[in-house]
């Protein structure tokens, strides 16, 4: 079976460490937050300017001063800071995010990444993701591995204007976890339930099996 | 207005000397920290042919969306312009230009020309279109490229309080691109929601010092929340 969302995000807050500083995109990064192991405590980063990102306001809480990269209102952690936009990307493009998982349309085995544009149909912008994928080390992508109509998006090479060049190194889609180097895909985990064979299927580009390939354990 | 005092007394004299075909760099994320008064000056005065420096261009009733429909904006540069429908008409149709660029970029070419730096290196768009026509340059094995600072005719800024002085302080995340922008324009005008006295602002407190600020207007703000997400009190 296909992991949803929820379980998605789960897999990625395996990824966590005490004490790190991360940046969740919007969609299904975002849903990470809810996951964090207990006991642990990561701070989030938030490009409009926030470090400590809380849960959402109640009602009585909401403050249109006080958002996050998505636009909706949130509140703040203890031990929150703001900045402004410049402070916020130094953060990001100077490497000390330890943390960044965000979405894309398609990743290829160089480690290529376009997000932000489907031309003649969704020019919305790349917002703070060209400055997440060139500053951090330690991303993971969380995407479908196909399209509905069984599409891989895991390329030879992708075919949408880039968001980053050769900065994608870990790859966690609703099939499979995969590490890029050296030119080519690594399935590492597999989505409980789903073949080697199913993702192989699925990905365009050359994917590595080497050994067994474990389920994902939730 | 005598010595530092940078008060002014009302919005037309606040975008005072705003002329056709000038560009303007604009504070805010989405609607918050938005200067929206003085976004509706340059409504009211119908000025053309302007090219807006601003993360976002509003929605399709508020913000910098507002000076859409009667085409006073040429030319915007943004990160992120996906909320407004009225927008993607004007863009898909090539009546409006459009220069997409990277938010951490687009604060530091604000920074940078307020700053006096021409220009700077930054990873962020190498190899992507942002890239086109760009110089690239190679340190210590990763590429780079070379991206040119902005400045603008005019800033508009949003700040929470200010003393007469134009010092400012900042609340939340409406702070954002405020404080860039405020260096950034050979006029910066700033409208806030509270002017106090010169001496009450404590300086170690100040985000913005005076120097950046030309003037400075007290205003009454909406406020207008994009995405309103609440969690249940009960929890």
């Amino acid at each position: 079976m296909a992991l949803s969302r929820e379980q998605l995000a789960q897999r990625v807050a395996q990824e966590l460490k005490d004490g790190y500083y991360v940046n969740l995109g919007i969609g299904i990064p975002t849903l990470v937050a809810n996951y964090v192991p207990s006991g642990m405590e990561v701070m989030l980063q938030s490009e409009n300017g926030l470090l400590g990102m809380g849960q959402f306001p109640t009602e009585e809480e909401i403050d249109a001063d006080l958002i996050n990269a998505g636009k909706q209102t949130v509140t703040m952690a203890t031990g929150a800071s703001v900045f402004d936009s410049a402070e916020s990307f130094a953060m990001i493009r100077g490497g000390h995010v330890d943390l960044t998982v965000l979405g894309a349309f398609e990743v290829d085995v160089n480690g290529n990444i376009a997000s932000y544009m489907i031309p003649g149909k969704l020019i919305k912008g790349m917002g703070g993701a060209m400055d997440l994928v060139a500053g951090a080390d330690n991303i993971i992508v969380t995407m479908t591995h196909a399209s509905k109509h069984g599409v891989s998006k895991l390329l030879s090479r992708c075919t949408l204007p880039l968001t980053g060049k050769g900065c994608i190194k870990k790859v966690l889609t609703d099939l499979a976890f995969i590490e890029i180097k050296e030119g080519k895909f690594h399935l590492l985990e597999r989505a409980p339930g789903v073949s080697v064979d199913e993702i192989i299927q699925l990905t365009e580009g050359e994917l590595v099996i080497s050994g067994e390939i474990p389920e994902m354990q939730f | 207005m005598a010595g530092f005092d940078k008060v002014v007394s009302s919005y037309e004299e606040a975008m005072a000397g705003l002329e056709n075909n000038m560009t303007i760099i604009s504070g805010g994320f989405g609607l918050c920290g938005i200067a929206e008064n003085l976004i509706a000056e340059i409504k009211r005065k119908g000025t053309k042919g302007l090219t807006m420096v601003s993360n976002n261009c509003g929605v399709d009733d508020f913000g910098l969306g507002v000076l859409l429909p009667n085409r006073q904006i040429k030319k915007i540069v943004a990160s992120y312009v996906g909320e407004n429908a009225e927008f993607e008409r004007q863009m898909m149709s090539g009546e409006l230009e459009v220069e997409l660029t990277p938010q951490g970029t687009l604060a530091e070419k604000m920074r940078a020309g307020g700053a006096g730096i021409p220009a700077f290196y930054t990873a962020t768009g190498y190899g992507t279109p942002v890239a086109e026509g760009k110089e690239e340059r190679e340190f210590n094995g990763r590429h780079y490229i070379l991206e040119p600072a902005i400045t603008g005719d005019f800033a508009i800024v949003k700040a929470w309080k200010a003393d007469r002085y134009g010092n400012l302080v900042f609340r939340k995340t409406a702070r954002n691109f405020n404080p860039l922008a405020a260096t950034a324009g050979k006029i910066t005008v700033v409208e806030v929601e509270e002017i106090v006295e010169p001496g009450e602002l404590d300086p170690d407190q100040i985000h913005t010092p005076g120097i950046h600020v030309n003037r400075l207007i007290q205003g009454t703000f909406e406020k207008r929340i994009e995405q309103r997400t609440i969690r249940s009190s009960v929890e």
